[in-house]
């Protein structure tokens, strides 16, 4: 049987790996993927929660939970991508630290 | 060791790796690759964890419409990404402190919480059946509002994407 | 009191005059018609209570001995009081006659003497005397003589003037008596000083101050010394107390041998010298005609000078403390005699060879007060004070008489357009015909300066002070005194000759005419006094008419003493002296003079005296003398000494050198303290926000990666700070 420690080790190192690739890629799409894998981290947690504390109950609230961060995982990737999409043709640069206008 | 322990031990590692990959990769095309094959290794994760339903749904919807994207856009981006050189920034150094920071401080701060050796009940039958899931998501004393919610979020994602990916386009010609 | 007691009458009789000095210089002194009234007012005022007290004082019996008068308790000395108060005593009652007297009646020509009613002239500046305005009649202009600019001024000092000289007199104690003392020597500094525009009448005023000065210092002196021996200044305690009286003349003082009394009484008799012009402080007199001629008639004839003979007289008991009539004279009395005598005979050679007519006046004053003290100083106290009485009023005529000649002379040379000297009796001549008032006048009071027989009053004292000189044995006295009688009545007779005699030497002397009622009324009234003043005093022991006097005046004042002070003497030397004096000094003097024809031609005592004639008109080079010896080193010591070294080097030396020390500090506060410190502060202030905000403006660089990195920084910091504090607690 496998303890649920190891589930919650594997989503928070998914989760750090994805912040990782939050903080250091340079391309912004990169950084999307990074998002992208921290949301999947956080659905592995959901996930793993709900088999073992609270399914044996037919308590379906982890499953709930898990579809929205799905629809708002997939809603978010579109719509981060397309503002890429329209900032490379602005600027013809995809390196998320070139796009500085908010600089103080 | 049983199997499942094994097998769950596999494909952590495999989702790790992938993930590393993903992060590391000089090419993008590469990058959005490992990235395909570490979603892959959540979805059987989800199925080690007998959420059949959603080890479906995630491939379906994050390799098969995420990842997707991401492939277009990394190939509609090509241009400005060829052999630019290295893949992370400058400080990454202080990012990797920072996130390994983060992960001993976690890690340390839930040692000793005592469900971490939990191991899980046996389901009922009744909790296999995915009816369970979508009638529990439209009855209005269950979840009907997050989901509704979520449709509305959704449409506008939708709008949201197409006007920002649209009236750029008009704008430049 | 009642209201009209007398005591409170004395107490306000000095008043009017101070409040009329007051309301002038407030508030009237524009209109020069309500001065001169207001002037009156008070003077009349003061007049009329003088009178009233005077008349009811002679009809008290034993007036020496119950005075009018009351004291008030004015400064509390520890557990005693100060007291000053008021005295109407047969003295005080005298005086109170003459001084009132004259003071009205020179306060009356003195509007006349200033041309009030003329017009104001272009050229008149308040400062100098007015010269004369043009007035156009028919079509030709003439000069007449233009109103004095400072005429409110005028009025208002010799108000204050007349309030110093009434309160002196009423004075009880030399305390107010002093005051009154001082007041008349700055009213008299002002007055000779009138015309301040004249260099000489401001050198003449200073000079009279700083010389009676001298004469007040000993005489502070000897009232400290009286107060500090006996405990109190009123006379009536002092000199109606027979166990201090006894206690000054037994105690010595350490000063000559002189006993305590003498020594005060020389002190006293000091300031007497100061004031009264006696030999050597007689030199500020004649200078002080450069005021207006009313004021060397107040100043010079009826009240200053005889306030210092005044003093003395008061003094008397201290100054003959111990001595009784037919005894040898204390050695203060001694002094006195000998300076009243030498003062008499020295002014009167002077006063022959003087040209000026007032300068003749001002030696004869300084001789006939000499004659006062003289008296004193033998012991003839009725006398003096007799003298002192007659003296007020024929030399206050003389002046005012001498003042009309001027004026008449001033008006003759604007007329004839003539620049002449006015006062210079060379220019005079024939101005019996021209101004017959002023010169009959003008005689009755020669005649009594020069003891006339019989007719004038000053035959009468002086014959008094001879008799008494002789009758006491005091030869060298009677002498000298008889000598200076006789040079009186030849500058008395010389005077009248040069002035009004003889034929008119100038055109200003042609065209002179007499002055208004205004000025000739007051010279006739005080004409009436010379020569009757003398009859209340005739002697019991004169031939003929002795016998229906009753000799009321030696009696009135010789209840002030505590002893009888008149000699009975029965021979008549004195009295066939002063008759031969008189006359035959007044006929040597007209004879002398009645030959002067020309204005220039040179004096006929000059070809009679030769180089001596010289001495005499120089004043015996006294004044040069002083200067070379007082002045000049006292000059040279206020310049060298006092100002370059002391005030220069020393004491603005310590101011400097305070002035730098404070700079240095100042300059160390603001350089070590304030710079640094407070500026520093502010600017740090200043750099400091910018420079921190500098620094966080690096926090936002644009990059949403360096954003999210900080992000989760501060999310772990936090983290772990509550997971410790949550796992801790």
């Amino acid at each position: 049987m496998i303890p649920l420690s190891w589930y919650l080790i594997l989503s928070g190192l998914l989760f750090l790996i994805g912040l990782l690739a939050v903080l250091i890629r340079r391309n912004a799409i990169g950084i999307l993927m990074g998002v992208e894998l921290i949301l999947n981290a956080a659905n592995i947690n959901l996930l793993a929660f709900w088999r073992y504390l609270y399914g044996y109950n037919g308590d379906l609230r982890g499953q709930v939970f898990v579809i929205v961060i799905f629809v708002v995982a997939a809603a978010e990737a579109a719509v981060g991508l397309a503002m890429i999409i329209s900032a490379y043709r602005r600027k013809n640069t995809i390196v998320a630290n070139d796009i500085d206008l908010l600089k103080g | 060791m049983s199997a499942q322990q094994f097998f769950f031990i596999v494909t952590a590692f495999v989702i790790l790796f992938s993930a590393m990959m993903t992060v590391l990769s000089h090419k993008m095309m590469h990058s959005a690759l490992w990235f395909v094959l570490a979603l892959l290794g959540v979805a059987v994760i989800y199925a080690l964890l007998e959420a059949s339903f959603f080890a479906v749904v995630q491939v379906l919807v994050y390799v098969g419409a995420i990842a997707i994207l991401i492939i277009f856009s990394v190939m509609l981006t090509r241009k400005a990404m060829e052999d630019t050189g290295s893949p992370v920034n400058k400080t990454w150094v202080l990012s990797l402190v920072i996130v390994l920071l983060t992960t001993v401080g976690g890690f340390l701060a839930f040692r000793t919480w005592g469900a971490l050796k939990a191991f899980p009940a046996d389901l009922l039958p009744v909790h296999y059946d995915i009816g369970e899931l979508g009638l529990a998501l439209v009855d209005p004393e269950r979840f009907a509002l997050p989901f509704e919610v979520t449709s509305i979020l959704l449409l506008a994602a939708l709008v949201g994407a197409i006007y920002i990916a649209f009236g750029r386009k008009e704008d430049n010609q | 009191m009642n209201l009209l007691s007398l005591p409170l009458l004395v107490w306000l009789l000095p008043l009017p005059p101070l409040a009329a000095f007051a309301l002038i210089v407030l508030f009237l002194n524009r209109s020069k018609r309500a001065s001169h009234w207001t002037a009156l007012a008070g003077a009349g005022l003061s007049f009329i209570g003088a009178m009233v007290l005077f008349f009811k004082a002679v009809r008290i019996p034993e007036l020496a001995g119950n005075p009018i008068g009351s004291t008030i308790n004015w400064l509390p000395t520890g557990a005693t009081w100060l007291k000053i108060g008021t005295v109407v005593d047969p003295l005080t009652a005298i005086m109170l006659f003459f001084v009132a007297w004259t003071v009205l009646m020179i306060f009356i020509y003195s509007i006349g003497y200033h041309n009030y009613g003329q017009p104001a002239g272009k050229n008149d500046v308040p400062g100098l005397p007015p010269h004369g305005a043009e007035i156009s009649d028919h079509g030709h202009s003439r000069h007449v003589p233009s109103v004095e600019p400072m005429y409110s001024r005028f009025f208002a000092l010799i108000s204050l003037f007349a309030f110093a000289m009434y309160l002196l007199v009423v004075s009880d104690n030399l305390l107010t008596l002093y005051i009154g003392w001082e007041i008349m020597g700055l009213c008299s500094y002002l007055l000779i000083g009138f015309w301040y525009a004249k260099d000489s009448a401001r050198k003449a005023a200073v000079k009279a101050f700083i010389t009676t000065r001298i004469g007040d210092v000993f005489m502070l002196l000897g009232i400290a010394a009286l107060y500090s021996f006996t405990g109190t200044l009123n006379f009536r305690e002092v000199f109606g107390n027979p166990a201090t009286m006894q206690a000054l003349t037994e105690t010595l003082s350490p000063v000559f041998g002189l006993s305590w009394a003498g020594l005060i009484g020389l002190l006293i008799f000091i300031g007497t010298i100061g004031k009264s012009a006696q030999f050597p402080l007689h030199v500020w007199l004649p200078d002080a005609m450069e005021g207006p001629t009313p004021v060397s008639a107040m100043i010079h004839a009826a009240t200053m000078v005889s306030a210092g003979v005044y003093l003395s007289i008061r003094f008397f008991p201290l100054i003959s403390a111990g001595w009784h009539p037919g005894e040898a004279l204390t050695p203060v009395m001694t002094i006195l005699a000998v300076i009243g005598a030498f003062t008499a005979l020295f002014a009167a050679t002077i006063a022959v060879a003087q040209n000026d007519v007032k300068r003749v006046l001002a030696y004869s004053t300084i001789s006939q007060l000499g004659y006062m003290i003289a008296a004193l100083g033998i012991g003839a106290y009725a006398a003096a004070a007799f003298h002192l009485f007659t003296h007020a009023f024929f030399k206050a005529l003389l002046f005012l008489g001498s003042g009309s000649v001027i004026h008449g002379m001033e008006h003759g040379s604007l007329h004839s357009s003539e620049h002449v000297d006015v006062q210079d009796m060379r220019n005079m001549g024939g101005l019996a015909r021209k101004m017959p008032i002023t010169f009959w006048t003008f005689v009755a009071g020669a005649l009594a300066l020069s003891g006339f027989p019989l007719v004038t009053a000053g035959f009468w004292s002086k014959d008094e002070i001879l008799s008494g000189a002789f009758n006491s044995a005091n030869l060298a006295v009677f002498i000298t005194l008889a000598v200076a009688a006789l040079l009186t009545a030849v500058y008395s007779a010389r005077q009248i000759t040069l002035v009004f005699l003889g034929k008119p030497r100038t055109a200003s002397a042609e065209n002179a005419g007499e002055n208004k009622p205004v000025m000739t009324l007051p010279l006739v009234v005080l004409g009436f006094f010379a020569i009757a003043a003398g009859w209340i005093g005739i002697p019991h022991n004169f031939p003929i008419i002795g016998k229906l006097s009753t000799g009321w005046l030696q009696e009135f004042l010789g209840s002030m003493l505590q002893f009888e002070a008149e000699v009975e003497g029965h021979s008549s030397i004195p009295l066939m002296t002063s008759l031969v004096v008189s006359l035959g000094g007044l006929l040597i003097g007209w004879l002398l003079y009645r030959s002067v024809k020309k204005a220039d031609q040179p004096d006929p005592l000059q070809w009679g005296l030769g180089p001596v004639f010289g001495l005499l008109r120089n004043k015996y080079w006294i004044d040069e003398f002083y200067q070379l010896v007082f002045i000049k080193p006292a000059l040279w010591f206020a310049e060298n000494v006092s100002y370059l070294f002391l005030d220069k080097k020393l004491i603005d030396g310590v101011i400097h050198a305070i002035g730098k020390a404070g700079l240095w500090f100042g300059s160390v506060l603001r350089n070590a303290f304030d710079l640094p410190v407070i500026n520093g502060a502010g600017d740090g202030l200043a750099k400091g926000t910018k420079t921190s905000g500098r620094l966080f403006n690096r926090l936002q660089n644009g990059k949403i990666q360096h954003y999210m990195g900080l992000a989760v920084l501060f999310l772990v910091i936090t983290g772990i700070i509550v997971i410790y504090y949550a796992v801790a607690f």
